[in-house]
């Protein structure tokens, strides 16, 4: 056996000395346990906030889209704005759990459960959004390629908003599959030390009976790597293929080829943002400080201020682009966009994106915990004012100066909007009662590197002169 | 299917596990199998486990969304029903690599993991024999198959000295079954 041994320079991944049951009872226990006031006042909240967006979304499809503000100038209103929104947040969870995984990130362990889980919830919430843009919503099926009755007639497969269909529906199965397998062992552990029946019998059902037999976990590995190599082309494809919607279509400020690369860094920024929203308030709750350290909030915020500064540079490249491509109307849509009458979402958008990460730059404050959920509430906002500015600052001044429009959402579409944060609550509270937020397998397999207790027993060897270490560790075998 | 003895032994720290795997392994024992709670690198090695092939079918489920899906659309917008989308080429290669793609993924995913439960029989409603309710907690746990040819007190007298730090023995099914994991089965109220 060759010795385990990471560095003591590096800061350790799981603080405290632990043995492998602490873990269990660390992250498990939680579930054995009735929740807290705060959780059932959050969660009640929660549904309060989907029911009204249940009512608000009933309003509309029994009415028509004709409550919403949109207009014939401005087809895409909040609608597909807190579509994009939803999506680009989505990400950062596939960010966390495969491109990290391929580049042996040891610290997206802590992490990665909560920011799959954050994922899968919002892209639900996601997908809401075009669904029900359709108007006839009870149609919706239209847009699979099935054979039909009339002709059949298929879908326009090169149409990017199909393109969307197809990568939302894949991106939400693999995201699934991905978060599922890695949960069946740590079901396992929850059904092996139930104490009730009932949990027993509802956990042995989630587990799929897994008992951790050395093949299985042998499969599991390499199932867990293969999809990682799958989800980070697909992530990445993701994005590009929202930001299609838009680059394929011939409108001033829409027709560019920085989109893919820029949409996917927005997508990234303000993922991460929302997974330290979640997780400074998870670890608090719920205890796992130990687990979710400082140092994995400090990664994050590295993150966001290197996709911030990413976002940025985008940001100016299109106003670069808009005065050297010497196309008047693309100069006259960024012209409107920084002082026309919506020049108060562009501002936002730059102040909250570009502005703010780079306070990020500091140490003291990317490891200040009350700054960096402050800084991902802003960030966030920020995002949402990007996609608002991209889609309604676009579209309000046309070709056609008689059909100039102002846009404001209506009540109804403001509803949906909550409705989608009590979706996405109520998930993430169900989640964070009844499933381990972190990966108990995968803490317990970095433990014996990366825990705070393995490092201490690490100093005396770093002490060690190089022949003093050969000697001891030639005869360990 | 079938109920059988086994010598079952629990440790709780890689570095003595690795060590009885071998031994056992050596001492020409019939290893059923070793249960982690986490999964232990180079323990499929030190048990003599093949590598397993799930890449390979992930490569040709992979194949197969690719296929289908350029297959499916060249047929409708050559053969089927040609559309002009503004006097573009009926087979639009490019646009059609998006759609591709995402099924090449959606197909390898998919049936990667349908392969990986078939292989492990995992399943909802699969139940299995758990040795040690702690194998999924803190304890490595190996057990050992017994037969007519050895004795017990052998084999356990051999896996204590290995540095086990419970041993028993246990009659179990060696494979999985559809139950209840809040109900006990037959054979182990027996």
């Amino acid at each position: 056996m060759h010795i385990k041994y990471e560095s003591i320079v590096r800061e350790p991944l799981v603080d405290g000395d632990k043995n492998y049951h602490q873990v269990t009872e660390d992250i498990i226990s939680p579930i054995e346990r009735k929740p807290g006031r705060m959780w059932y006042v959050g969660f009640f909240f929660s549904l309060c906030l989907l029911a009204y967006g249940v009512f608000c979304v009933t309003w509309e499809v029994y009415w028509g889209i004709g409550t919403w503000g949109i207009n014939r100038t401005i087809g895409w209103g909040w609608d597909i704005t807190n579509f994009v929104w939803w999506i680009g947040i989505g990400h950062a969870g596939t960010l966390i759990s495969a491109i990290l995984l391929l580049f042996r990130q040891g610290w997206r362990t802590g992490v990665n459960r909560a920011a799959e889980a954050m994922t899968i919830f919002a892209v639900m919430c996601a997908g809401q959004f075009p669904i029900f843009h359709m108007g006839r919503v009870w149609d919706g099926f239209f847009v699979l390629p099935y054979p039909n009755t009339r002709g059949p007639l298929w879908p326009n497969f090169n149409s990017a908003l199909l393109w969307d269909v197809f990568a939302i529906s894949t991106y939400f199965t693999v995201s699934l599959l991905f978060w599922y397998s890695g949960l069946i062992p740590d079901f396992a552990t929850i059904r092996d030390r139930a104490k009730t029946k009932l949990r027993k019998l509802l956990y042995g059902v989630a587990s799929f009976g897994w008992t951790g037999s050395a093949k299985n976990w042998q499969r599991q590995e390499a199932l867990a790597l293969v999809l990682a190599g799958l989800s980070t082309p697909l992530v990445l494809s993701v994005h590009t293929i929202v930001s299609f919607d838009f680059a394929t279509s011939v409108i001033p400020g829409w027709h560019t080829t920085i989109f893919p690369p820029y949409f996917v860094a927005g997508a990234i920024f303000s993922g991460f943002a929302m997974v330290n929203t979640l997780l400074v308030l998870s670890r608090k709750i719920l205890h796992l400080e130990d687990y979710i350290t400082v140092g994995h909030l400090e990664a994050m915020n590295k993150v966001i201020v290197l996709t911030g500064s990413i976002v940025g540079c985008a940001y100016l490249t299109e106003l670069f682009m808009s005065w050297y491509s010497a196309n008047p109307n693309e100069a006259a849509a960024f012209k409107w966009r920084i002082a026309g009458p919506y020049w108060w979402s562009y501002w936002a958008m730059m102040t909250c994106n570009v502005v703010s990460p780079q306070f990020f730059w500091f140490k003291k404050l990317r490891r200040n915990i009350p700054f960096t959920f402050i800084m991902s509430i802003v960030v966030n906002i920020g995002m949402w004012f990007e996609r608002f500015v991209i889609i309604v600052t676009s579209l309000y001044r046309d070709y056609l100066p008689s059909s100039w429009a102002y846009y404001s959402p209506t009540w109804t579409e403001i509803g949906f909007y909550l409705g989608t944060f009590g979706l996405f609550f109520t998930c993430y509270f169900l989640f964070a009662k009844y499933f381990p937020i972190v990966a108990v397998a995968e803490i317990k397999h970095i433990l014996k590197t990366s825990g705070e207790g393995q490092k201490k027993r690490m100093a005396a060897i770093e002490e060690q002169s190089v022949e003093e270490f050969v000697h001891e560790q030639a005869h360990a075998h | 299917m079938a109920i059988k003895k086994f010598a079952v032994a629990a440790y709780d720290d890689e570095e003595v596990l690795f060590p009885a795997v071998r031994k056992v392994r050596n001492s020409g024992y019939k290893m059923h199998d070793v249960y982690t709670p986490f999964p232990v690198h180079g323990l499929d090695h030190a048990m003599g486990l093949k590598e397993t092939d799930l890449h390979t079918a992930g490569f040709i489920f992979g194949l197969c969304g690719t296929s289908t899906a350029l297959g499916f659309m060249s047929w409708i917008f050559t053969s089927d029903w040609p559309i002009n989308f503004g006097g573009k080429p009926h087979f639009s290669l490019p646009a059609f690599i998006p759609i591709t793609f995402e099924l090449t993924v959606l197909f390898a995913a998919v049936g990667m993991v349908m392969t990986w439960c078939y292989l492990n029989q995992v399943m909802p409603g699969v139940k299995k024999h758990v040795f040690h309710p702690r194998q999924s907690d803190d304890l490595f746990v190996m057990a050992v198959e017994l037969n007519d040819h050895v004795s017990e007190q052998e084999v356990i007298d051999f896996l204590k000295s290995t540095g086990a730090v419970e041993t028993n023995v246990q009659v179990a099914e060696d494979s999985w079954w559809y139950g209840r994991w809040d109900k006990k089965e037959p054979y182990e109220l027996a």
